[in-house]
């Protein structure tokens, strides 16, 4: 996958099953992939298909069965919760479907969170926030509530808050699935920048084509394996 | 950090305002009643707590009805180690109506005031008090519930005592220390003595109770054995123990109403704990999709943790707060209400100790099975939570 760059995600032979009623339920078998870095790549596939898994295990919230899953050279199957933790706090930016912002907390607040876990003086965070909300076009919005703002605007709030950390990755589960066409637009846009700007490696999970079609490379899975394009 | 963590706290306990309000409500309640319900229990034990160690009382043998002749007080002076004695009887007499009750006490007057110097007088009131023979002084407490002043005149009906007896207030003392009774009316022991001879010969000259001051409160044991010795194998044999024991005698004839209430105090803890930890576990519940989400970015186990452990003490803490400031009024008008049947009646110090401490625990324990649950909730299992 990509171009003549190196690799930041290398997966060989990686296997995952769910248990169901006391049965291993195969949801990805043998994936072997690479993707480079300031890569852009939709993973694309029917419900069940085992897509969000990949990207669960990309980004490290899940745990492999077996394989080898390599992110900027680290095997992130041989490290611990914590150790994950940590990984995830410093390498991947999370954007959600339905955004899964603090409504308790405003924009800024919730933009500022990743940081928390920093040792970042709070000027300097508050200038890291401020300049990432910009950057999504909510500068006016810092005190607003989540529960203020349309859901095109949601989730601008949610990428700030993947990318405040300055992560190398960003893992994006149906970013546009709940929103209408123009929000969806611009997110799609918004991730596009990120990765030609900013030079972020974006993995997207859709189902949406012309989603996809923002990604710079699409693959295939169908049945937890990797298939050709349809 | 700890700001952002305490502002997520409050935010999180503020977001269902009527739940965190009916649950703060309920443990207000619960903390009021335990403070009020423990205070109960030490106004039963305010006569102990209050007893000095240098004290000792002396009873007849086979019970406290049964008195004691006059003539041990000159023995009991006597006895190695004593300093002073002196002697009273229970009254028991009926002012107006027998729900008016209040301790009435035939007193040596000069030896029990010097025996008894937190009943504190003024030099006027106490002269004046020792002259009258039908002079008698009133407790503080007891003058206020019923409006007694100097001069005027308590009528009661003796029991004990068959007659009308007339007394004279002469003084009002106050407590020397806040656990003080100040319920009391004493009177002259000679004027008790001298209409028992005139009218019943044979119950003159006879003693209630002795009290004995000693000279080292660590002898207590030793001069008490003395002072039994003394009358071994009389018509009136003693009984000698201190102060202290002596009025835990009373409390033990009590002891399950005690044990009840303090019973019931505890599980008004307990009920209000269940209600907490609901709270806790609904609210638990409805936040998993954010406690992935926070898990996702980075954060701990012990971080969520402290969110839910943080909130829940938070709730329970203003209403701990709100509760042990309510102890107070309240505590005033039920001491009110009840008259002289709580002769003390004040919210100490470990009352509102202890009631932080349950309110502490209400918070942590109500938190432990929500917080171990969201901790360990995996973070794909929680995101399906969310939308």
């Amino acid at each position: 996958m990509g171009e003549a760059r190196a690799p930041l995600v290398e997966i060989r032979r990686l296997a995952k099953s769910y248990w169901r009623g006391g049965q291993p339920v195969p949801v990805l078998s043998d994936i072997n992939l690479e993707i480079a870095e300031g890569d852009f790549l939709a993973l694309m596939g029917p419900s069940g298909s085992g897509k969000s898994t990949l990207l669960n295990l990309i980004a490290g919230i899940d745990k492999p069965d077996a394989g080898e899953l390599r992110v900027a050279g680290e095997d992130i199957t041989r490290l611990s919760e914590a150790e994950l933790a940590d990984w995830r706090a410093a390498n991947v930016g999370f954007v959600f479907q339905f955004y899964n912002l603090m409504p308790v907390l405003t924009a800024f607040e919730n933009v500022e969170l990743p940081l928390m876990l920093t040792r970042l003086a709070r000027r300097e965070r508050r200038e890291r926030v401020d300049m990432m909300l910009s950057l999504v076009g909510l500068a006016g919005r810092a005190s607003h509530y989540p529960s203020e703002l349309s859901g095109g605007q949601q989730q601008r709030v949610a990428i700030a808050r993947a990318i405040v950390g300055d992560p190398r990755l960003i893992v994006a589960d149906e970013p546009t699935g709940d929103l209408d066409r123009v929000s969806a637009a611009e997110i799609l846009h918004l991730l596009q920048r990120l990765n030609r700007e900013l030079g972020k490696t974006v993995i997207m999970v859709t189902h949406d084509a012309n989603a996809a079609s923002a990604a710079r490379a699409v693959i295939h899975l169908d049945k937890g394996e990797l298939v050709a394009e349809p | 950090m700890t700001a952002h963590v305490l502002k997520l706290i409050v935010k999180n306990a503020l977001r269902h305002k009527l739940r965190t309000a009916l649950t703060a409500a309920g443990i207000v309640v619960a903390i009021l009643s335990f403070g009020l319900l423990q205070t109960v229990i030490g106004a039963w034990y305010a006569g102990a707590n209050a007893a000095s160690d240098a004290r000792l009382v002396t009873r007849n043998a086979i019970s406290l009805a049964f008195p004691m002749p006059l003539s041990y007080a000159s023995r009991i002076r006597a006895v190695d180690g004593v300093a002073a004695v002196t002697h009273a009887n229970w009254f028991g007499g009926v002012y107006q109506d027998p729900k008016n009750f209040f301790a009435q006490f035939a007193v040596d007057a000069r030896t029990y005031l010097d025996l008894f110097p937190e009943f504190r007088l003024s030099e006027a009131e106490r002269t004046a008090f020792l002259r009258d023979r039908k002079g008698a002084i009133v407790g503080r407490k007891l003058a206020n519930q019923y409006g007694f002043k100097v001069g005027d005149s308590i009528p009661l009906r003796g029991t004990i005592f068959p007659g009308q007896w007339e007394f004279v207030v002469r003084g009002i003392y106050d407590g020397g220390k806040p656990t003080t009774d100040t319920s009391q009316m004493l009177f002259q022991w000679d004027y008790l003595n001298e209409s028992m001879l005139k009218t019943f010969p044979r119950r003159a000259n006879q003693v209630g109770f002795y009290v004995v001051r000693i000279e080292n409160p660590d002898d207590a044991a030793a001069v008490s054995r003395a002072i039994d010795e003394q009358f071994k194998n009389s018509i009136a044999e003693t009984v000698t123990e201190t102060e202290k024991a002596f009025q835990l005698g009373f409390v033990s004839m009590s002891e399950a109403i005690v044990v009840a209430i303090r019973v019931v105090s505890f599980v008004v803890i307990v009920i209000i704990l269940a209600v907490m930890a609901n709270t806790m576990a609904m609210s638990a519940r409805e936040r998993l999709a954010e406690y992935a989400t926070l898990k996702a970015l980075g954060f701990g186990p012990g971080f969520l943790a402290t969110l839910i452990l943080g909130e829940s003490v938070a709730i329970c803490a203003a209403g701990a707060a709100a509760g042990i400031a309510l102890t107070f009024p309240v505590a005033a008008a039920f001491s009110a209400k009840m008259g002289t049947l709580f002769p003390v009646f004040h919210v100490e110090l470990a009352t509102l100790v202890m009631q932080a401490a349950a309110a502490l625990v209400v918070g942590l324990a109500a938190a432990v099975v929500p917080s171990l649950r969201s901790a360990r909730i995996s973070i794909v299992n929680g995101l399906r939570h969310a939308g």
